[in-house]
């Protein structure tokens, strides 16, 4: 079921590609000119297993909206090849109304594109670009789709200029000269997706993908260490603060392996600094122990999973939400800590701000599960809000005799000496202590710090960053999802109110601790809840249902990755259920 | 005996009788704490006693220093016979089961080792007030060794099986 | 009396007021003293030092010690302080470990943190043996020493952490034994004061579990050679060497790793800019 939002501007294109065709470098083109025309829209790559060469695609929705899914079909696929296009067939769905542009240089469109109806339109694109000294066809591709969506021709030169800067001026013209042959080409085609023109913005946008997003939260929030080991799809987050934090004045360090990452920015932050690591499933698995000693020695950190497929090495390149599990129930012992999810691309700088914040607030581990799609999609956004939080360990400066690191204080943060505080000595201590860290195993020294590592948490004022409680909030249908999730599902739910049927929408930001009251409220008034996740074992619901108690009865639409929720398909879902 | 050449005045001397009565003192306290923490109270009250002693040895050295200013010496700059301090009971010899007897037998090594370094600075030569001084120093340290032999023959060594624990060591961690 | 002496109350000052849960006799508490003696001849304010640690017996030390300490879990000591030391350059950082701690479960970290050579002292308590975990072989365990985890002995070949660390890149390689802790104490203070990663075996007898350690004393000896700065001649020297050799056995001049930070760093909202359309 698709319904059609093309009054709205909103077109999808997906470019596709190998061998050094050069689809993504023509699809982050496309989407940088769309953000100088004024649009919203998300750039999403999908290639195969090859680390250079292998097929790809490059998945582009444009919209005068802002977008935060995949839409339902593809109203324009370019090919500058057809080879093993078969693996894409299934990410790139097409319709009767949608435009294939083929290469009549690569022969008959393979028989997965011919059978879904679509307009096949023959445009010699490698021809076009032989025309031009060192024109290539992903430009020439560029520029038809630029054509037929109706972004203006300076964009397209500005977008060229940026991504070709330092190529020396005779690449750009080359570039240029393929990409307005394409865009002439464009003018005898017929194409009924063509943007509006842009109206001018209230808000400033931004182009930012997912992982950019967070490395900035965490610099915002008072990172300045961050020690890691490489991993798809994390490697982002590293490599943009890698550059980031040397600007601001802190340092990344490569570590040997995920058990060295982990236990060095505790070290860090031992001594101080705000400190960061970033992973994915496996390499969340490895740092387990070891976020224990963070939550025993009360060491704030913070650790971004974005995750991937799994179990094991699992599909690295594709999402999956599946990790929800480890992350909170990962750790040995009663291990009470912070989880958090960000619930669109731009809201990964908020969480992960929010979580430096709750971190070292709470001198606690905070774990952030962001997902491939929300990390590795880049999108044109309306500018985040700053919610500069007043971000402040608790330490102490002076000191008298008997300094008690562990003090069962009130609210159940103690202050923190830091190394080099003249009378603080103490050592950090991942045995169960006294107040003063001394290694205990009494049943009052055990309890009184296992409860004083709970309540320090649940004590605490989240304030209404929790959730996002939107959409129709009297209706007494919930859907409640959340991660990357709930952009498909807040496209969905538009969908269904332009059809009289409402519902209200929960998304939780905060995992960990369980908010039975705070969700309970949010439920108040509900009489069924339907909850959505991308888990083949229905980890989101299994954890609502045990841990919160739900005050109506809840249902569930749960689906593994690779493939992403895309509108309609939660629309059949939704509909379904609230009829039933 | 070796001879040790290497005092050549009295503040060096009283270095040396400082560290070496200080480090008895410690080393003693350590060994007190290790056997009272492994519930040996026997021993760990003789150890104390022990330490006790060696303070007021370290105040007699103290007295002697006065005013005079000691040269400083990094620990590896005592001209010692042997490894450490000579009167340090030797801390890898202690047990958690260790009789009096031991502790005993411990502590006369430790002020024999004493002895013997006051009497190779005697006749290491030197001039005459290190001479005095040592002399003087090697006379209490005769005393003492004497005093913890009447000490040790009030306890015959205990039989061969002395450290038999039919417990299994703990396993931990 | 106006002494400078590194008198023993000098070096207990260093000394915390918890009482050591080791077996009397064993190595570690010698190893103790040489860490309180060295940290005294250095004159080491003790809060600006941190003893970093892993799990087992001779991972207690921070507790027993008046600086600051961490006690982490099993094999990431040198991760941890690797961490610590690259965020506060200014401290005096320390790292112990036992050597199942520092080469069976830690051993990629010791191979990485050589090779890194951060500006951190290793003590690793070398006794053959998991004292901890009550009697099992380590990686430096005799082949057929016999025990009841590997009835009759591993027989495998004992690790040779010397020639590992000097493979590796380690800038500072040393050998110690508790019963000399007057030579530890100096090798410490070498250790500590030549920059980068410095590497100090100490040969510290389990009186429980190996017993037979008792005899080191008479198997040591000071090595018979002068500490070297050529790698080839380290190589040979400790290829050959039968573990148990005393001294400082190889000093190297490599530059300490170290992160840049910036003089003059801008505020994040300054680069979030390049984000703008
Ligand atoms: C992850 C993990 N595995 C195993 C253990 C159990 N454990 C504690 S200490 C130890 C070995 C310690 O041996 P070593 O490092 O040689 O120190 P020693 O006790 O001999 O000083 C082991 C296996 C643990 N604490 N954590
Ligand atoms: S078990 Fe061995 S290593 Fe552990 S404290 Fe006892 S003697 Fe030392």
């Amino acid at each position: 079921m698709s319904e059609d939002s093309a009054e709205f501007g909103n077109v999808s294109i997906a470019l596709t590609g190998s061998g050094g065709a050069g689809v993504i470098t023509a699809g982050a083109m496309l989407l940088d000119a769309a953000a100088r025309a004024g649009c919203y829209g998300m750039f999403v790559r999908s290639s195969g297993p090859q680390i250079r060469g292998g097929e790809a695609a490059a998945l582009i929705r444009l919209s005068m909206q802002p977008v935060e899914a995949q839409d339902d079909v593809f109203h324009l696929l370019v090919g500058l090849d057809w080879h093993n296009i078969e693996r894409f067939a299934v990410e790139l769905p097409l319709a009767a109304n949608s435009l294939v542009i083929a290469d009549p240089a690569n022969g008959p469109p393979p028989e997965v594109i011919i059978e879904t109806g679509a307009r096949i339109v023959e445009v010699p694109l490698k021809d076009m670009a032989k025309a031009v000294p060192n024109g290539r066809p992903n430009m020439v591709a560029l520029g038809l789709i630029a054509g037929l969506t109706g972004l203006p021709e300076e964009t397209l030169q500005a977008a060229l200029a940026k991504v070709l800067e330092g190529k020396g001026e005779k690449a750009l013209q080359a570039s240029l000269a393929a990409a307005l042959a394409g865009l002439a080409t464009s003018a005898g085609l017929e194409f009924d997706r063509r943007l509006p023109a842009a109206t001018g913005h209230e808000k400033s946008r931004w182009q930012i993908s997912g992982n950019q997003a967070a490395g900035l939260g965490a610099i915002r929030g008072g990172v300045r260490f961050v020690a890691a080991y490489p991993i798809t799809p994390a490697t982002e987050i590293l490599e943009w603060l890698a550059a980031g934090l040397a600007k601001v004045g802190g340092a990344l360090v490569q570590a040997e392996d995920e058990l060295a990452s982990i236990n060095m920015i505790i070290g860090a932050s031992y001594g101080g600094t705000p400190a960061l690591t970033a992973t994915s499933g496996p390499g969340l698995a490895l740092m387990t122990e070891s976020i224990g000693l963070a939550v025993a020695s009360e060491v704030p950190i913070v650790v971004i999973d974005v995750m991937r497929g799994g179990p094991s090495t699992g599909i690295p390149t594709k999402s999956e939400q599946s990790d929800l599990n480890i992350a909170l129930f990962g750790l040995h012992g009663d291990a009470p800590h912070i989880v958090v999810a960000p619930a669109s691309i731009g809201d990964c700088v908020f969480t992960a701000n929010w979580a430096v914040h709750l971190a070292e607030s709470l001198q606690v581990p905070a774990l952030v599960l962001s997902d491939q799609f929300l990390g590795q999609s880049r999108a044109i956004i309306d500018q985040p809000a700053d919610l500069a939080f007043a971000t402040q360990r608790l330490t102490v400066e002076t000191v008298g005799d008997g300094y008690r690191r562990y003090a069962l204080a009130a609210g159940g943060v103690s202050p923190m000496a830091i190394p080099g505080t003249p009378g603080g000595q103490y050592t950090a201590e991942g045995l169960e202590h006294t107040p003063r860290g001394m290694p205990s195993s009494q049943v009052t020294d055990h309890v009184a710090q296992l409860d004083k590592r709970r309540d320090k948490i649940l004590g605490f004022d989240y304030g209404d960053h929790w959730a996002q409680i939107t959409e129709d909030v009297d209706s007494d249908l919930a859907i409640i999802t959340w991660g990357s999730t709930a952009g498909p599902v807040r496209e969905a739910l538009n969908r269904l109110r332009a059809g009289g049927r409402t519902f209200r929408l929960i998304v939780p930001r905060l995992l960990a601790p369980a908010s039975p009251q705070r969700m309970a409220a949010a439920l108040r008034g509900v009489k069924r809840a339907l909850v959505i996740e991308q888990s083949h074992s229905a980890q989101f619901f299994h954890y609502l249902r045990g841990y919160f108690d739900l005050p109506c009865p809840a249902d569930s639409y749960h689906r593994p990755g690779p493939l992403p929720f895309r509108p309609g398909e939660l629309v059949e879902q939704i509909a379904n259920w609230s009829a039933a | 005996m070796t001879e040790n050449p290497g005092i050549a005045s009295v503040a060096d001397l009283l270095a040396h009788a400082h560290a070496m009565e200080s480090e008895a003192h410690e080393r003693y306290l350590d060994l007190a704490e290790q056997l009272e923490l492994h519930r040996n109270v026997e021993v760990a009250t003789l150890f104390r006693k022990l330490a006790q002693i060696e303070q007021l040895h370290v105040r007699k050295i103290l007295d002697r220093v006065g005013a005079l200013e000691l040269p400083h010496l990094s620990p590896w700059e005592y001209r010692w016979l042997d490894d450490e301090a000579p009167e340090a009971a030797s801390i890898g010899e202690a047990h958690y089961m260790m009789t009096p007897h031991h502790a005993l037998s411990l502590a006369l090594r430790a002020e024999q080792r004493a002895l013997d370094f006051y009497s190779s600075v005697l006749e290491g030569g030197g001039n005459s007030s290190v001479q005095e001084l040592a002399r003087e120093l090697a006379v209490e340290e005769r005393e003492h060794v004497e005093l913890v032999k009447t000490w040790l023959a009030k306890y015959p060594e205990p039989g061969a099986d002395w450290a038999e624990d039919p417990d299994p060591p703990v396993y931990q961690e | 009396m106006n002494t400078q002496t590194v008198s023993a109350s000098a070096a207990r000052a260093y000394k915390s007021d918890v009482k050591p849960v080791w077996c009397p006799g064993c190595g570690d508490f010698t190893v103790l003293s040489a860490i309180t003696k060295a940290f005294a001849e250095l004159g080491l304010p003790p809060e600006q030092v941190a003893v970093v640690s892993g799990i087992g017996c001779s991972s207690r030390i921070p507790a027993y010690l008046n600086t600051y300490g961490f006690h982490g879990v099993h094999g990431r000591a040198t991760a941890l302080a690797t961490g610590l030391k690259l965020a506060r350059p200014d401290l005096t950082v320390v790292v112990a470990s036992g050597d199942g701690d520092g080469f069976s479960i830690g051993g990629n970290h010791f191979l990485h943190a050589c090779r890194r050579n951060v500006d951190l002292t290793y003590i690793v308590m070398d006794n053959r043996v998991y004292g901890m975990t009550k009697g099992q072989p380590s990686p430096t365990t005799e082949p057929d020493w016999d025990n009841a985890l590997t009835p009759g002995g591993t027989g495998l070949r004992a690790f040779n952490p010397l020639v590992i660390a000097l493979a590796s890149g380690a800038n500072f390689i040393a050998r110690g034994f508790s019963g000399d802790p007057v030579g530890t104490a100096r090798l410490i203070v070498e250790a500590i004061e030549t920059p980068g990663f410095s590497f100090v075996e100490v040969l510290s007898p389990c009186v429980t579990f190996r017993p037979d350690q008792r005899d080191w004393r008479n198997a040591v000896r000071p090595a018979p050679v002068q500490p070297t700065g050529d790698i080839g001649a380290a190589a040979r020297r400790l290829m050959t060497d039968d573990g148990f050799n005393l001294g400082v056995l190889y000093v190297g001049s490599r530059t300490p790793y170290q992160t840049h930070r910036t003089a003059a760093p801008v505020s994040p909202s300054e680069i979030e800019q390049q984000f703008a359309v």
